[in-house]
């Protein structure tokens, strides 16, 4: 499958242009001719199994990796070219990146306020992220969740324009890991645009504006995550079991549904548009109650399968 | 400027919480010498030392502790800890780079030896009247070239190995090595003249340190040898070095 070329409708500027990327590790094309554009104030997901290239395709972006081609402008900069320059714009928080053990909540987030010419206020930064009664609280005696917004008031405290955010939830449970959600929208609605590398559908889904799916350092698909998933399949299923027995041809008859399996006493029926009111209209006039009706839909887990699985048969 | 302040005064703090590193560096020498003056006597001038009593000619190789443990082991072991958990890689996302932080280090560390000789210096002056570094200028030029030459080989140690275990393993056996040429374990009277003579030339260069204590000047070429350690070594760690 191509790459799609990025939709403008909401005529935004880009901040961030990729073009061609590559990136080899020895004999391994880790990154192979990666090009998409975010848009100011996105929040562009990069979704892809492990050791797609999606950590090497966001730190060259970020400048802590070169590339072996290909062009990166973050707001007109080059990350190699322009590190000073870049580096008080884009704020960046990376996968297994840890602090000293005895270095405080307050301590590391005032030490890396220092380093920038316009940083955040830290105890407002500490505050937004919801760290103040840990404030005084040692790097080694936070929670996982703890050490991960810590993570990200530093990605913050420069007051960046692009901030991006490697594997963010990853290790987090799953209360933590909605509350690191909210805050990433709170982020977008600083006007900062976010780039999020993510393995998580759900968080993808959730989050993300548009979403990058890379695979075996390609991109297989460039969409907002509804788009995705519509790639791939509109199909949905039913699975109920029926109160009463019902002929498969009263079901298949219908125009909405695409087939019908059975297992045991409960009915699969798939099918496209109204698919819900076309079935249960014809059980009713059958008085044939659907019990345990469960709507599936084809989600972004079942998009990216396909398409990852895509592509995985194409290189082998 | 303002990163490396910030730097400094956060990693002072560090060190200030892991009291095991600073009170080797500083309280040690000092407490060494109190200990061991006080169990063997000190005040019998030796003739086979020129004589000066045991103890003047101990207490010059006891600043060794102080810059060793800190060049030898806290610098390695430290730096090698934070690029193993991703600290410098960090870093090196912010304007702050992370070379600002082996700047901090290396300031931090100097000035902890220092305060490890002053205290050192007092105690043997209070203590046992050991005279003070007769020969200041020389006294400082060997103290100094000594503690960065030991730097350097502490940032070499950093530089290559590749996790904080491995820079353990490395700093662990070279410090008792340092130890023992610069006359802490034995005090070099002791030690066979083939030591004696590699502990002149090897940093800290313990054989300046004693000649500038006891007013000569500390001979040249030992220094001159320490300062080429540091500007060589000085320069594979800066290539080598690595950040992630």
């Amino acid at each position: 499958m191509r790459p799609s070329t990025v939709s403008r409708d909401h005529g935004g500027m880009n901040v961030i242009e990729v073009t061609d990327l590559k990136k080899r590790y020895g004999s391994h094309a880790a990154v192979d001719g990666v090009s998409f554009s975010v848009e100011e104030g996105e929040i562009f997901g990069i979704l892809g199994p492990n050791g797609a290239g999606k950590t090497t395709t966001v730190e060259s972006i970020a400048g802590i990796r070169t590339p072996d081609g290909g062009t990166i402008r973050v707001l007109g900069l080059d990350p190699q070219r322009d590190r000073d320059r870049l580096r008080a714009i884009v704020g960046v928080q990376l996968q297994e990146s840890e602090l000293p053990d005895r270095m405080t909540v307050a301590e590391a987030v005032e030490l890396f306020a220092s380093f920038y010419a316009e940083a955040a206020d830290p105890t407002r930064l500490i505050d937004d992220l919801g760290l103040t009664e840990k404030r005084d609280t040692q790097y080694r005696r936070l929670s996982g969740g703890q050490k991960q917004r810590l993570s990200i008031a530093l990605a913050l405290v420069g007051q960046p324009k692009v901030a991006i955010l490697d594997e963010l939830s990853t290790g987090l449970d799953p209360q933590a890991r909605r509350e690191t959600w909210k805050l990433i929208e709170s982020i977008r609605d600083r006007g900062v645009t976010v780039l999020l590398v993510t393995h998580l559908m759900e968080e993808a889904e959730r989050l993300a504006d548009r979403v990058a799916v890379i695979d075996g350092g390609r991109i297989v698909a460039i969409d907002t995550p509804a788009g995705i998933i519509s790639r791939v399949s509109a199909e949905q299923k039913l699975r109920f079991r029926p109160s009463a027995p019902i002929e498969d041809r009263l079901l298949t008859d219908l125009p909405e549904v695409t087939s019908i399996k059975r297992a045991g006493p409960v009915l699969v029926v798939s099918g496209t548009g109204n698919l819900i009111g076309a079935v249960t209209s014809v059980l009713a006039q059958h008085q044939v109650v659907a019990n345990d009706l469960r709507v599936e839909q084809t989600n972004l887990d079942d998009a990216y399968l396909t398409l990852t699985a895509n592509t995985a048969k194409e290189l082998s | 400027m303002n990163a490396i302040r910030a730097l400094i005064l956060s990693e002072s703090r560090l060190l200030l919480r892991d009291p095991i590193s600073w009170i080797a560096a500083v309280v040690l020498p000092a407490a060494i010498l109190l200990i061991f003056g006080s169990i063997f006597a000190p005040h019998r001038p030796d003739p086979a030392l020129g004589g000066l009593r045991w103890i003047d000619t101990f207490a010059p190789s006891l600043v060794v502790i102080a810059t060793a443990t800190l060049a030898i082991q806290t610098l390695p072991i430290r730096l090698a800890t934070y690029r193993e958990k991703g600290i410098l890689r960090r870093l090196s996302t912010t304007p702050a780079r992370p070379a600002s932080l082996l700047v901090a280090q290396l300031v931090i560390y100097s000035a902890t030896a220092i305060l490890g000789l002053v205290l050192l210096v007092v105690a043997g002056k209070v203590a046992f009247d050991i005279p003070l570094p007769a020969n200041p200028i020389g006294y400082v030029a060997a103290f100094g070239l000594g503690l960065a030459a030991l730097l350097t080989i502490g940032l070499l140690v950093a530089a290559v190995a590749p996790s904080a275990g491995v820079a353990t393993g490395i700093a662990v056996p070279l410090f008792f090595v340092v130890m023992l040429l610069g006359g802490v374990y034995l005090p070099r009277v002791l030690l066979p003249d083939v030591l004696l003579t590699i502990g002149e030339f090897s940093p800290p260069g313990v054989q300046g340190l004693q000649d500038a204590w006891l007013g000569a000047a500390p001979k040249l070429l030992p220094l001159g040898i320490l300062a080429a350690i540091t500007v060589v070594g000085g320069a594979i760690s800066s290539r080598v070095f690595r950040w992630q």
